[in-house]
């Protein structure tokens, strides 16, 4: 079963909806004592990174986040507070990356926010994109992204920079794509999350 | 690379598609749920779900369509119609709406675009746009295509996109209904002047007006309605067709 990381920041409904459609039983984690109750874990995230870093902190689940040893899966914003830091809103994130989540602007002359689907190429053996093909397009909806980086990201996308669209680092996965909005590359990705 | 979008539009009221549907294999051509996931199995990228409900009852209703498409589409979508206010707006969003589009209401209050910008982040808030050219300008229109505001078109859409839209979605009523072709000359004149993307709409008829507005107005998406559901574009040709071009298609 997968736990949700209730805390408040943006809207979960098309993931809870997307995890029923494919069957996967999923709950709610509102206190630190509900990450027992769960094999894996899912932060999911919109908006802007330093309220949900905030956010996270205020319903105290922040701290127990980087002591898990179970599967977790960061998705977009849920991913950007994995980072160290992330210039939107200048802020310091959980750090289980050293990396940072940069501002596309000044350092890209192609339209922002990045919205819409792009190919994302795989750069090692990920487990969470198992039976997924090289190139395959999914969707983006962001305006900051995370450094490409050699040892931490298992697949990068293009667009005018190349950046970060997955990372993983022992059992923190994450995702810079919706993968409940990416048609059924995104269904098998979160059916391969549910496996690990 | 970023792929280009085709976006099918819906036309729903009291939660029922209205305008003709004429689809193969389709059990129930009113069900926007329905022709919602067919669209996404030929390869849409998108939809756009345009409620005209005008009773508040029938909100209601539009509310469960959001939550139905929600559960059972796994691409994303945007709905307009009747956003008046932050409240109208988070409703949808948490009822699973990826965007809002927003027409009318903008123009009469265009706080609006900062308050739901700062509230949801400016990637849920589409900016629709009818426009409309007489005496040598292009004019905003209103409420679906009848009051002409004394707005001009290229101005409204800076004072828009400064305010916080995150798209465009930019419909020429001179085109529309046409299928004479999209409005390439302005959406390439506007496109040029954006720093967001922009939703093409109006006019198209074949698949080559979806080259032509890709090619030479290099608009981000491209909207079309009648086209699509009469059968008369199937998406996995255009997708084919806009490949051989060289345009990026998913």
């Amino acid at each position: 079963m997968i736990g949700i990381v209730n805390y408040g920041a943006g809207n979960i409904f098309s993931l809870t909806a997307t995890l029923e459609r494919l069957n996967i039983p999923f709950g709610m984690i509102n206190q630190e004592a509900d990450f027992d109750k769960y094999e894996r874990i899912i932060i999911p995230g919109v908006g802007h990174a330093a309220v949900a870093m905030k956010k996270l902190e205020d319903s105290g689940l922040a701290d127990a986040i980087k002591t898990l040893t179970k599967p977790v899966l960061g998705i977009c914003v849920g991913m950007q507070l994995l980072t160290s830091f992330s210039e939107e809103g200048n802020a310091p994130m959980l750090n289980h990356f050293p990396l940072k989540t940069l501002h596309f602007a000044n350092r890209i002359d192609l339209k922002i926010p990045h919205v819409g689907w792009n190919s994302v190429e795989l750069e090692n053996d990920c487990p969470i994109f198992k039976e997924i093909s090289n190139n395959a397009y999914f969707y983006f909806v962001h305006s900051y992204f995370i450094e490409f980086d050699n040892s931490f990201t298992s697949a990068s996308c293009d667009y005018g920079v190349k950046f970060s669209a997955a990372i993983w680092k022992n059992n923190f996965y994450a995702v810079q794509f919706h993968p409940e909005k990416s048609g059924r590359d995104g269904e098998q990705l979160l059916l391969n999350f549910s496996k690990i | 690379m970023l792929a280009k979008r085709i976006i099918p539009c819906l036309d729903v009221k009291d939660g029922r598609t209205v305008k003709g549907v004429n689809f193969v294999d389709l059990r129930d051509a009113g069900d926007p749920v329905e022709l919602a996931w067919q669209y996404s199995q030929q390869g849409a990228d998108e939809l756009v779900f345009l409620d005209i409900t005008a009773t508040h009852e029938g909100r209601k209703t539009t509310i469960d369509l959001v939550k139905s498409v929600a559960r059972q589409v796994n691409i994303p979508f945007t709905i307009g119609g009747g956003i008046n206010e932050l409240a109208d707006a988070e409703i949808l969003l948490n009822s699973g709406a990826d965007k809002i589009s927003i027409n009318s209401a903008a123009v009469r209050n265009p706080k609006l675009i900062d308050e739901l910008a700062n509230t949801f982040g400016r990637q849920f808030v589409v900016i629709a746009v009818d426009t409309r050219f007489s005496e040598g300008k292009n004019w905003v229109y209103l409420r679906g295509g009848r009051d002409k505001t004394e707005i001009q078109t290229e101005d409204w859409i800076k004072e828009a996109e400064s305010r916080g839209a995150g798209e465009i979605l930019l419909t020429s009523m001179d085109h529309d209904g046409t299928k004479n072709g999209f409005d390439c000359s302005l959406l390439k004149k506007i496109n040029d002047t954006l720093t967001i993307p922009i939703i093409a709409s109006g006019g198209a008829g074949s698949q080559q007006d979806f080259v032509d507005v890709f090619q030479q107005a290099e608009v981000d998406a491209a909207l079309a309605a009648s086209v699509f559901h009469y059968g008369e574009i199937l998406i996995p040709e255009l997708k084919e067709t806009l490949r051989r071009n060289k345009i990026i298609a998913r």
